[in-house]
């Protein structure tokens, strides 16, 4: 296996995008990928899109983005896997260099969600529930997420206010994240008072939907060359799936992908959990949030609520996330949200993260899929 | 709006059928080929009673097309007597009445319309248990 | 009178009844009909998931609970309604489907307004009589619809009963004879791409309701050899609280026979599930040995009759399959407001 380096990122401002559509967002985050990493054309590229087909009627989407970001011809394809599309195509990048395969890739993440409102996108984010026992019974991704949320307050015996502290953190870090859609803090009070979008759910506990694309470039240590010793490497690299509906896993309040392909990257980047210095989780609801922490071994079961009352989630806390923002007030362009956190973390790890910049090392970046049926784990170092 | 998609549902929907193991006795739901607790694929069809108890509720509010008529509407996880966990919505329930461990029972409800002219869907819900069962 | 050659009798019956209630007063707050229209306390409402199909799936699964009976076994599916959720596709065969009795059976729509449940009655008894099968179900199942601000809105309810006709010794109740009298008289119909029924007023008791009942009851009685004081129970077709105690008085009966299958105060006219529904309720208390006369209506015109007496097996299965009381005492009150969301009355698309 060979070494991994990210040598280039590029993402655009995550928002509604009224005027631009998924290629175009696409390929001006390439574009500022491939400058920073001084190259002009890649050996492959790999697109991570969850939903193009349903909410844009567009598919083959990785050719047509080589196309349109002047890299016609290139080996490109697209990779889905929900909400964990964008680290499945990080993994599937890694893999293609790691293996030897491939010297210099691309993996771009782009969504482009605004182009439909309302319960069209809601039928569209429900596709990666179970389509013959979930979703056919109305159960949006945000009332499964519900259904763990109420279970898990009653077995840990919490209110809805405790998870405040999630959105809290996130919105607190985007003030200073110029790419970030919600730049403004919340207080618990308007969380609290949020209308509700699945009981106990809120549209302050929601990350939201929106537009947007991010681009790294990796490289093995031969075509890296010199950068390689300033560049982030990934360290760490693993994905695990999990049943698909809530009802098939022996214990929901159990994320057994997040499990196993965490521990399988601790495993590959010899790093223990304590040794994590920033976690750029999956929070598209606060619910999985907690979920994603306990079972990444980073707080025990039904204690990951507590740690960030406890305020050890926030920049200065033992372990801080969402640095940038996550996917609650950053945003979420679903299939792309992956890549945005191997950018936002290959910041934090340069030294680039400006006002939220946190002493780090090594940093740990976990994509999800749905309720937790794909789980996709990577780990970068500092140069 | 897809026929074949939802007829060959429709034995399962209807009378709420999984399958049973015939090696470990494992009853499971919904339907599969091999048993994740022995890994047999010596599965018969098996009809749930339908009875059981609620394990997580909610109330959805933002529903997909094709639900966003009924809003709010209470779902739940259910545990049913037999043992596995199934997704279903709640109904003949006021939507703060739901509670964990309410004692339920499978109905056979419409799941959704498409649209005025399309196929009608019905499939199981849960309700609160009308009477003891003895 | 009619009898088959093979004696019969209901093997099994279930009924159903919506969870949800509205008030005459409520109704008649918002189109301010005045207390003297009030002719019952309130009636059904179904909820936005339940339409004919799904309460007769439930008084189906009732029937066959309380008859012990594999689903298999059944020759047919008959469902009487005049408001099933196709016009065209029979609701019949998802009931079958959704009970077990398929795929080798017959299954079909009928309709004869508020009598079509007895009508596939007489055709199930006709059926299993013949000895063409050995079980056979009828069911009446209806969401009726009034018209906003019409007399029949304060009525038009929702509901639905079921009976499996089988052989004699295996029945709760067996048959004695039964009659029907048809007319061609036009007191109540519906055009194809009409929302909401014409009734004809007045015209709609005594050439309509009265003669018929009372011709398709009286025939069948005195071919029997009986008299009012022959039978423990009487049932009617229940439009409102009046005409099925006018018509009772009328042949003869007293309160005491018509009381405890008299239900539309409670749950408003069922239509096809009317008279299924009262017969359900005496059955669900009636001792072995009792007589009970039925006589539906339904509009068009016509009344079916039967004389039933039950067996010693009628007081089999009343626990814990759920009693027509038990869906009774059920409610939950709602406004005009939900009420007309949960008829349709508001346009969604």
């Amino acid at each position: 296996m060979r070494r991994v380096y990210i040598t280039g990122i590029g993402q655009t401002p995550v928002r509604e995008h009224w005027d631009r559509s998924a290629r175009d967002l696409a390929a001006s985050s390439i574009l500022q990928a491939l400058e920073q990493a001084g190259i002009d054309k890649a050996d492959a590229i790999y697109v991570g899109n969850a939903l193009s087909g349903e909410l844009t009627g567009q598919e083959q989407l990785a050719a047509l983005i080589a196309d349109f970001a002047g890299l016609t011809g290139t080996e490109a394809i697209r990779v889905e896997a929900a909400g964990a599309s964008g680290g499945a195509a990080v993994r599937l990048g890694y893999l293609a260099v790691a293996s030897g395969v491939h010297d210099t890739v691309l993996v771009t993440g782009v969504e482009k969600m605004s182009d439909l409102a309302g319960p069209a996108v809601e039928e569209a984010l429900a596709t990666s529930t179970d389509e013959e026992y979930e979703a056919i019974h109305g159960l949006s991704i945000a009332a499964l997420h519900a259904l763990l949320m109420r279970r898990y307050m009653h077995d840990y015996d919490l209110e809805r206010r405790d998870f405040a502290h999630f959105s809290m953190n996130s919105h607190r870090n985007a003030v200073n994240n110029e790419y970030a859609m919600f730049r403004r803090p919340i207080t618990v009070e308007a969380f609290e008072k949020a209308r509700l979008v699945a009981d106990p759910i809120s549209l302050l506990d929601s990350a939201p939907v929106a537009d947007g694309a991010a681009t790294i470039v990796l490289c093995s240590d031969k075509a890296a060359g010199e950068r390689a010793n300033s560049s982030v490497e990934i360290t760490g690299s693993a994905l695990a799936t999990d049943a698909l509906a809530l009802h098939d896993r022996p214990n929901p309040l159990f994320l057994r992908a997040v499990q196993e392909s965490a521990h399988k990257a601790y495993a590959q980047a010899g790093v223990a959990p304590k040794q994590i210095d920033i976690f750029e989780l999956h929070d598209a609801f606060a619910i999985l949030a907690t979920l994603s922490l306990e079972a990444s071994g980073l707080a025990p079961e039904g204690q990951g609520v507590r740690l960030a009352m406890e305020g050890e989630i926030a920049l200065e806390g033992r372990i801080p996330i969402c640095t940038m923002g996550g996917q609650k007030a950053r945003g979420y362009p679903v299939g792309a949200a992956g890549v945005y956190q191997i950018v936002e973390l290959a910041q934090q790890l340069r030294g680039d993260a400006g006002a939220n910049q946190v002493d780090a090392r090594v940093g740990m970046a976990q994509s999800i899929g749905g309720t937790g049926a794909t789980a996709v784990t990577h780990i970068l170092r500092s140069p | 709006m897809s026929l074949a998609k939802h007829w060959r549902m429709q034995q399962q929907r209807y009378r709420l059928t999984g399958m049973e193991c015939e090696d470990c006795g494992a009853k499971l739901l919904p339907r599969r080929l091999v048993c994740p607790r022995c890994k047999s694929h010596n599965l018969q069809p098996y009809s749930f009673k339908g009875q059981g108890m609620v394990h997580s509720y909610t109330v959805v509010y933002d529903a997909p097309s094709g639900y966003d008529g009924y809003v709010p509407y209470p779902a739940a996880l259910v545990r049913l007597d037999e043992g596995p966990l199934v997704a279903a919505q709640l109904t003949d329930v006021d939507i703060d009445e739901a509670y964990i461990g309410m004692p339920v029972e499978m109905v056979t409800r419409r799941l959704r319309e498409h649209g005025e002219s399309g196929l009608i869907v019905y499939g199981y819900k849960f309700r609160p248990k009308l009477k003891d069962q003895a | 009178m009619m009898k088959p050659l093979r004696d019969v009798g209901l093997v099994g019956y279930g009924a159903y009844v919506p969870r949800y209630r509205i008030s005459a007063e409520e109704i008649s707050r918002v189109w301010k009909m005045g207390e003297d229209n009030l002719q019952l306390e309130e009636k059904a409402v179904p909820g936005l998931d339940e339409d004919t199909t799904t309460i007769a799936i439930e008084a189906a699964r009732n029937a066959l609970r309380k008859a012990a009976l594999d689903p298999s076994k059944l020759s047919a599916v008959w469902l009487g309604s005049e408001s099933k959720p196709y016009s065209v596709k029979p609701t019949a065969t998802i009931v079958a489907e959704a009970v077990g009795a398929t795929p080798h059976t017959t299954a079909a729509d009928w309709e004869f307004a508020c009598k079509a449940g007895t009508e596939a009655m007489q055709a199930a008894i006709g059926f299993v009589g013949s000895g063409m099968a050995d079980y056979a179900m009828a069911i009446g199942a209806d969401t009726a619809q009034g018209k906003p601000g019409d007399q029949l809105e304060y009525t038009a309810g929702a509901g639905g009963a079921a009976f499996v006709v089988g052989p004699k010794d295996e029945s709760m109740a067996y048959l004695e004879g039964s009659h029907s009298y048809v007319t061609d008289t036009p007191d109540f119909f519906r055009r194809p791409n009409q929302q909401y029924p014409t009734h004809g007023s007045r015209f709609t008791g005594e050439p309509s309701y009265f003669t018929h009942t009372i011709m398709a009851a009286r025939t069948l009685m005195d071919e029997l050899g009986y008299g009012p004081e022959d039978y423990d129970r009487v049932v009617f077709h229940q439009p409102n609280s009046k005409f099925p105690v006018r018509v009772a008085k009328r042949l003869g009966f007293v309160e005491e026979q018509y009381r405890d299958g008299l239900l539309v105060p409670y749950v408003g006219n069922t239509y096809a599930a009317s008279s299924g529904i009262g017969l359900a309720a005496v059955l669900d208390k009636a001792e072995p040995g009792e007589r009970i006369l039925l006589a539906s209506y339904g509009s068009g015109a016509g009344s079916d009759a039967f004389s039933f007496v039950t067996t010693e097996y009628i007081t089999r299965g009343r626990n814990p399959i759920p009693q027509i009381s038990d869906y009774v005492n059920r409610r939950r009150e709602i406004d005009y407001a939900q009420y007309a969301r949960h008829r349709g009355k508001l346009v969604m698309y």
